[in-house]
């Protein structure tokens, strides 16, 4: 199945500001974030082949389809092939995917890979509509479910299973805005203490307000580029070196585990095979944490900790910048933000700052291994890369 | 909810307003909602109109607080996986049970509600909910 793929690498990225951008539109920020990445030098706009741009909702948010067209417009990159990709809030991973498959396969030897979503021009009811898509319409947004409803339930299993408490999963909100203190990109620059989130009022039991992720304005684009060619355009060449992806049912109730993601193990398994890589070999990881306990399932599906001990893991510091695995040193999506078309390919960015060593206060040392793994919906699509240095 | 979507709802007034789902005779399996062909048995499965058990179990509740659009009359109210005891988990709104008698491993049973009712269009929509039995 892996066979005669070419090996594929990021050599620039570029990242909006992360927030409420209200003195920005979606197309300002995706070619501020492309301008970013060709700031570096490494191409020319010009040497670009395709464009694969993450985008989840920007109908019910911008009432803007037709996404692709519009990025390579802004961009400046008529007429290149520019396709949008939509996996609810797994579409930048899922994007991310698409151009690595793109290069691999031997079509293009570089492509853009964008992801931007901008929704802070509609209410906040009608921005948890348009995430609410992510779900089932049918089953379960129709019975008044929401987003932080689905992931409740999934918290409340956690914690009959395993003990797991509402201070374990505050401590991932309490980690991830230490970390986003660190990243000037960041929609929060500020802490919060355990007591804080414990108090910050129930949006679904057990979920608090300050277990969720907020609505967030943001893009992000990536420059890959065939391996060989990319050791020499730039010393900062990072390897994908592992790619899966795995589908479930798009509602909770066809799930045959409600404490795991079984998408997230079996991406999980295929992209550390195809980099011969395991859990333990990870340094720094950009994981989903849409809700505190996300993370929490997220660390136990990736491998990282035993399944029912992320809990634990994450109250003892093990995710902590300098713990067994840096989590979410970007501050994650809780406290980075959660522009969801942007989220997937965001996260590969901060991959590449870290295993360049350029990442600023909230640098793992000597990081050399690195994965991201971004989920859609309740856990109905997920996608993992692997990364190492070229 | 969708705006404009009379059909998308009458389609669904099997399921909702009488939990009929399918069962397929070749691998005994029972699907809710129903599907149009067996997961299991694929093109060889035989799929037959069933109507799905009215009683289950809690698998895990929550109480919301913060409801979509369309429910905000009725926040805070209790959604619930419910096992219905044959294979098939739906998901609802508990309602018309004291708040400690919400528990996993509570036995429920369907009722007959009101979900929305303030579509733009005036249509009111129906369907199933769940309460605590003894
Ligand atoms: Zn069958």
């Amino acid at each position: 199945m892996v066979k005669k793929m070419r090996s594929v690498s990021i050599i620039a990225a570029g990242l909006s500001k992360f927030g409420e951008n209200w003195d920005e539109s979606y197309r300002q920020m995706i070619a501020k974030a492309a301008l970013e990445a060709l700031s570096s030098n490494v191409v020319e706009g010009k040497e670009i082949e395709a464009i694969f741009g993450g985008t989840m909702a920007s109908g019910r948010f911008i009432g803007q389809e037709h996404i692709g067209a519009l990025i390579a417009d802004q961009l400046g990159l008529n007429p290149i092939a520019s396709t949008r990709v939509e996996a609810a809030c797994a579409s930048g991973g899922v994007a991310l995917r698409q151009g690595f498959t793109a290069v691999a396969s031997g079509m293009y030897d570089i492509v853009a890979v964008g992801g931007a979503e901008k929704m802070t021009d509609v209410s906040t009811e009608q921005a948890a509509f348009a995430l609410g898509g992510a779900g089932d319409q049918e089953t379960e947004l129709f019975h008044g479910a929401t987003f932080p409803a689905l992931y409740a339930l999934l918290a409340q299993k956690h914690m009959e299973k395993f003990g797991t408490t509402e201070e374990m999963m505050a401590s991932c909100a309490v980690k991830n805005h230490h970390n986003a203190m660190h990243n000037p990109i960041a929609q929060f620059h500020k802490e919060f203490s355990i007591a804080d989130v414990m108090n910050s009022g129930y949006i679904a039991s057990p979920l608090k307000l300050l277990d969720c992720s907020p609505i967030t304005d943001g893009a992000a684009v990536l420059i890959l580029c065939e391996t060989s060619k990319a050791k020499k355009l730039s010393d900062q060449a990072i390897e994908i070196v592992g790619s899966g992806q795995a589908s479930d049912s798009l509602a909770l109730t066809g799930r045959k585990s409600l404490t795991q993601l079984d998408a997230t193990m079996l991406a999980a398994k295929h992209a550390l095979a195809q980099a011969k890589a395991t859990p333990k070999d990870i340094d720094v990881a950009e994981v989903h944490d849409c809700f505190t306990i996300a993370e929490i399932l997220a660390i136990e599906d990736l491998g990282f900790f035993k399944k029912g001990s992320g809990g634990t893991a994450s109250l003892g510091g093990e995710t902590e910048i300098n713990g067994q695995v840096a989590v979410n040193p970007s501050g994650g999506l809780k406290a980075c933000g959660h522009p969801v078309g942007a989220t997937g390919v965001k996260q590969a960015a901060e991959i590449f700052y870290q295993l360049n060593g350029i990442a600023g206060k909230r640098q793992r040392k000597d990081a050399e291994i690195g994965l991201t793994h971004n989920v859609g919906g309740s856990g109905a699509t997920a996608v993992v890369h692997v990364y190492k240095k070229a | 909810m969708v705006e404009g979507s009379v059909a998308l709802h009458w389609r669904r007034y099997p399921e909702r307003y009488s939990l009929i789902g399918n069962h397929c005779a070749t691998c005994k399996t029972d699907y809710f909602p129903p599907r149009v062909f067996c997961h299991n048995c694929r093109r060889k499965g035989k799929l037959i109109v069933k109507d799905m058990p009215r009683t289950g179990k809690i698998v895990a509740f929550t109480e919301v607080f913060v409801g979509p659009v369309g429910f905000e009359n009725e926040t805070p109210y209790f959604l619930a996986l419910i096992d219905l005891g044959n294979g098939v988990i739906l998901l609802t709104q508990i309602v018309d049970s004291s708040r400690d008698r919400i528990q996993i491993g509570a036995n429920v049973k369907m009722m007959f509600r009101k979900i929305q009712d303030n579509d733009k269009e005036g249509v009111i929509n129906y369907g199933y909910k769940f309460k605590v039995t003894e």
